[in-house]
């Protein structure tokens, strides 16, 4: 086991010395994704593609900056959202300036002082930030180097950089601060970077660091925005309609203005707000203006019965992702079958909060907000205002896992803060705000069909029916703030997100080599209930179904269901991870006991990202129809593994939630109201139900791209559960989530 | 005016005797360590402990408090000087967000000031209360066991220090 974490790097763990490695990048355009114009006489040639997030935010002072004193700061456009990117980062900064993390100081999100590097999410912030961050830091280890090369009068590779001080062998020395003046790092980045030898120099990549954020949080530290506490601040609650769409017919406020600390009842359009100098009289105050309101509402959920086959109806966008226009032959011996998933919501255990505040003429937002600058470029439209009149600074929140009530918490401070000025307003959702009006996960549904020949696949055909998974601001619109106001604005109109990524249809395009494959995306534009991003986007129910299929299929051939993966896969480093995960689980040497059952599952997230295996065993009681997980076993191949212990947490918890959320969860909801409130009508796991045992198997590739770890493990570990209750029961539960009624009656047939 | 004992300082607090402790605790006593989660006696985020017991804070009037002794994680050490429970959730490294953990670990003392050495079946029964969203279980009941042993070796108890 490498569980032992020093909880403090040692000096001698930072390698002085060790030969530079240079390393080159692809020479792919820049520009490659962008609308290029058509008619240029001269092709320019294209500027060689820069690492990461430098491509966007080129300066390396926009990363980096070293004070007289040598004190170190680095700049991340990126946010913490529990994920623990904040330690990640300092560790590959510290890394290339070859100092102690601990004496970096790391500025996170803020629109006033960190590069645009639009939301944090999709797993990206190591790709992006991380490779900008490890580039620049080399970069400037560079530029220092040179420069005391130039001061001592000693060729560069006579010099060591450790710890802050760049030492000739002489013993002549020179620290950061001294070498750095004004200008220095205002310079542009350049494609290649001297990077230190990642197999033989690594001091802190690598090496499991502990969170520096968590001290604070477990001892009372203010780290949330929920924490944050201005001076004359104020506290503030939305009345929040009962429904969609519903209207503001009146509200009886006469009295509500003499309510203890009562200042101000904010009403525009269908937005009804109070605030108050007390959090609690702001509550009280709320509950009695929610009582004197007068709504009118619309029935526009769906209809009661079959909300899939509702959903499968609307009209649709058709696109096909792979293989050629017409349908697959499949004809006789054809196996095929349909997967459904609900709604599922965020549930973040904090609801949002926010603190807004306009002075002089500027509005700032201090918001648990994945996207800093898309919501300033949102609360500026919203508010008529232009961009650089506001300012949104990330702060912490609770896990957000996706797009929750984050952003529209942020609207509502921007709204009460204008209508406030000069006094910092704090809006904090209620429980039931959150759970009825953040945007969900969309339902999917979706139909695999496939034909056997000699124990392979010999035809292949995926269709999906979703709604869009990102209804992310930027626009104004999409805030639901913005949408009841006196001058509303609209949402967007949908639109899937574009491949390799992918939205619904991430993951969609199997990963398994096989031959005529089609996939059809049968985009839905129309959204009965309000949906944006939650973490995994499609490939958590695209990978449950592919990799259910995948066990149906090797069933079906009388194969082994991992041997029948393998015999379906070439790429060498997915091949590692189920190899490594089979291994660890015991899974040739495993023992059915009566009651329970074994499956594995497996994906390549996004099909460019981490790699990730996982078997579960399970226990199913068949008279109450409880499924019990007895224990999870995972591999996962992330590319560079940063800091491992880190990387073990996140996908403990991503095989947690994504327990939780194929076992119970399921957004529910009448013809007019969303009826998921709070935790009794939206459960989810508790301790009661979790494993004896998960254990996480890191494969780390040293001087590999870093890949992200955040959400491999959802679609996998949905799937093995998926499995391992056919395994245990004999029958296959193909909508989620397995609920105890669903498997009373699965057993029952 | 209504006084509270909170981590062994008595407290002077206006505020209408209706008030939940938990917005007492943030709003009035500047104490960030209980948390708002649901403010409905399901989730556990805002739990401290009063007399020794878990309580939710977030739907437990101040009017019922005086004279009781009321503690939150600001109460069980710094992060100079972390106490058993906090040093076991640093050493396990038992937080991803870390919005519900102030709840977990109060409950967790509570069970420790109780029971110190509990089972694993007892540690999961105690904490069922309280819900954590990232995940974070596996290594919050290995904190929890952390802590029931850093206590047992200092000898201290229930003391929290
Ligand atoms: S906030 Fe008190 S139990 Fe949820
Ligand atoms: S650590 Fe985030 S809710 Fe528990």
């Amino acid at each position: 086991m490498n569980d032992s974490l020093p909880s403090m790097l040692t000096r001698r763990d930072f390698l002085a010395r060790g030969g530079a490695l240079v390393v080159s990048f692809s020479l792919a355009p820049a520009v490659l994704n962008a609308a290029e114009p058509q008619n240029i006489g001269v092709q320019p040639k294209p500027a060689p593609a820069l690492p990461g997030s430098l491509k966007s935010a080129p300066m390396l002072d926009s990363w980096i900056r070293i004070d007289a004193d040598g004190k170190i700061t680095v700049f991340t456009g990126k946010a913490e959202l529990g994920q623990g990117i904040r330690t990640a980062l300092l560790q590959v900064a510290a890394e290339e300036l070859v100092v102690d993390p601990r004496t970096i100081t790391l500025v996170t999100a803020d629109t006033g002082r960190t590069p645009n590097e639009g939301y944090t999410a999709g797993s990206q912030s190591m790709q992006d930030s991380a490779t900008a961050i490890l580039h620049a830091s080399a970069q400037v280890r560079a530029i220092l180097v040179g420069l005391a090369s130039q001061r001592l009068n000693v060729p560069p590779a006579d010099l060591t950089a450790h710890l802050g001080v760049i030492r000739a062998k002489d013993g002549r020395s020179m620290h950061y601060g001294q070498l750095v003046t004004g200008e220095t790092l205002h310079v542009n980045a350049s494609p290649e970077s001297a990077l230190r030898d990642p197999k033989t120099t690594r001091g802190v990549i690598g090496k499991s660091m502990h969170r520096v954020d968590i001290p604070a949080k477990v001892t009372g530290g203010a780290i949330y925005v929920q924490d944050l506490r201005l001076p004359t601040m104020v506290h503030a609650r939305v009345v929040r309609p009962p429904s969609y769409g519903a209207r503001l017919v009146s509200v009886a406020n006469s009295k509500l203005g003499s309510m203890p600390g009562v200042l101000k009842i904010v009403r525009d359009g269908n937005y009804l707000a109070v605030i108050a100098e007390r959090e609690y009289q702001a509550v009280v105050a709320m509950r009695a203006l929610a009582g004197s309101a007068k709504w009118e509402e619309r029935a526009a959920l769906p209809p009661p019965g079959d909300p899939y086959g509702y959903f499968q109806r609307l009209p649709s966008d058709d696109a096909v992702n792979l293989g050629g226009p017409a349908e697959t032959a499949i004809g006789s011996g054809t196996i095929s079958a349909t997967y459904r998933r609900p709604y599922l919501m965020h549930a973040s255990i904090g609801p949002s909060c926010a603190v807004g505040l306009l002075q002089d003429g500027v509005v700032t937002v201090w918001s648990h907000t994945q996207g800093v600058y898309p919501l300033r470029d949102a609360i500026a439209e919203m508010l008529r205002t232009p961009a650089d009149r506001v300012r949104v600074i990330h702060m912490e929140g609770s896990g957000c896992y996706g797009q929750n009530g984050a952003d529209d918490a942020g609207a509502d401070a921007a709204l009460l803060a204008s209508a406030l000025p000069g006094r910092p307003v704090r809006v904090q959702w209620m429980r039931e705000d959150e759970h009825t009006w953040e945007p969900y996960g969309s339902m999917m549904i979706s139909t695999a069909r496939a034909k056997l020949d000699a124990g392979k696949i010999v035809e292949w055909q995926y269709d999906l029916w979703s709604n869009t998974h990102n209804l992310r601001p930027g626009p104004a619109g999409n805030l639901v703030t913005a949408q009841y106001l006196e001058q509303p604005f609209g949402p967007a109109a949908p639109k899937e997100l574009p491949l390799p990524n992918g939205g619904g249809n991430r993951n969609a395009i199997p990963i398994y080599t096989l031959p005529n494959p089609r996939v059809v995306d049968h985009f839905i534009p129309q959204m009965p209930l309000r949906v944006s991003a939650l973490r995994g986007l499609g490939a958590y129910h695209n990978v449950f179904s592919i990799e259910s299929f995948m066990d149906e299929l090797a069933f079906a051939a009388k194969i082994d269901p991992v041997e029948f993966r393998l015999r379906h896969l070439d790429d060498t480093r997915a091949r590692d991870v189920i190899a490594a995960c089979a291994e660890r689980f015991g899974w040739n040497r495993f023992q059915k006991q009566r009651g329970r059952g074994r499956g594995f599952g497996f994906a390549r997230y996004k099909n460019h990202a981490s790699y990730l295996a996982i078997a579960i065993e399970i226990e199913v009681d068949r008279e109450s129809g409880l499924i019990r997980p007895i224990r999870a076993v995972a591999a996962i191949d992330s590319g560079e593994a940063v800091n491992p212990d880190g990387i073990r947490n996140q996908t403990e918890g991503g095989i947690l939630q994504s327990l939780s959320w194929s076992l119970y969860e399921s957004v529910s909801f009448d013809t007019t109201r969303i009826t998921s409130r709070d935790w009794s009508t939206y459960p989810i796991l508790r301790f009661s139900n979790v494993p004896e045992a998960i254990d996480v198997h890191i494969i780390s590739r040293p001087g590999s791209p870093f890949l992200g770890a955040g959400e491999a493990a959802q679609g996998p570990t949905a799937a093995a559960l998926s499995n391992a209750v056919a395994d245990a029961l004999g029958v296959r539960l193909r909508e989620l989530p397995f609920t105890r009624a669903r498997v009373r009656a699965a057993i029952a047939v | 005016m209504i006084n509270l004992d909170v981590n062994g300082k008595t407290y002077q607090v206006d505020a209408d005797p209706s008030t939940p402790l938990l917005y007492v605790l943030r709003d009035h006593l500047q104490l960030n360590g209980a948390k708002f989660g649901c403010g409905l006696g399901q989730c556990g985020a805002c739990t401290v402990s009063v007399d020794g017991r878990a309580v939710f804070s977030c739907i437990t009037p101040i009017a019922a408090l005086p004279g009781r002794k009321i503690r939150t994680i600001e109460g069980l050490g710094t992060v100079e000087n972390p106490g058993p429970v906090q040093r076991a959730f640093i050493e396990e490294q038992a937080a991803q967000c870390g919005y519900c953990i102030p709840g977990m670990m109060m409950r967790a003392q509570a069970l420790l000031d109780a029971n110190p050495s509990p089972s694993k079946a007892e540690i999961r029964r105690h904490m069922n209360t309280n819900l954590c969203r990232c995940g974070t279980h596996m290594r919050i009941l290995r904190a929890v066991e952390r802590a029931a042993g850093l206590m047992r070796e200092s000898g201290k108890g229930g003391n929290g220090r």
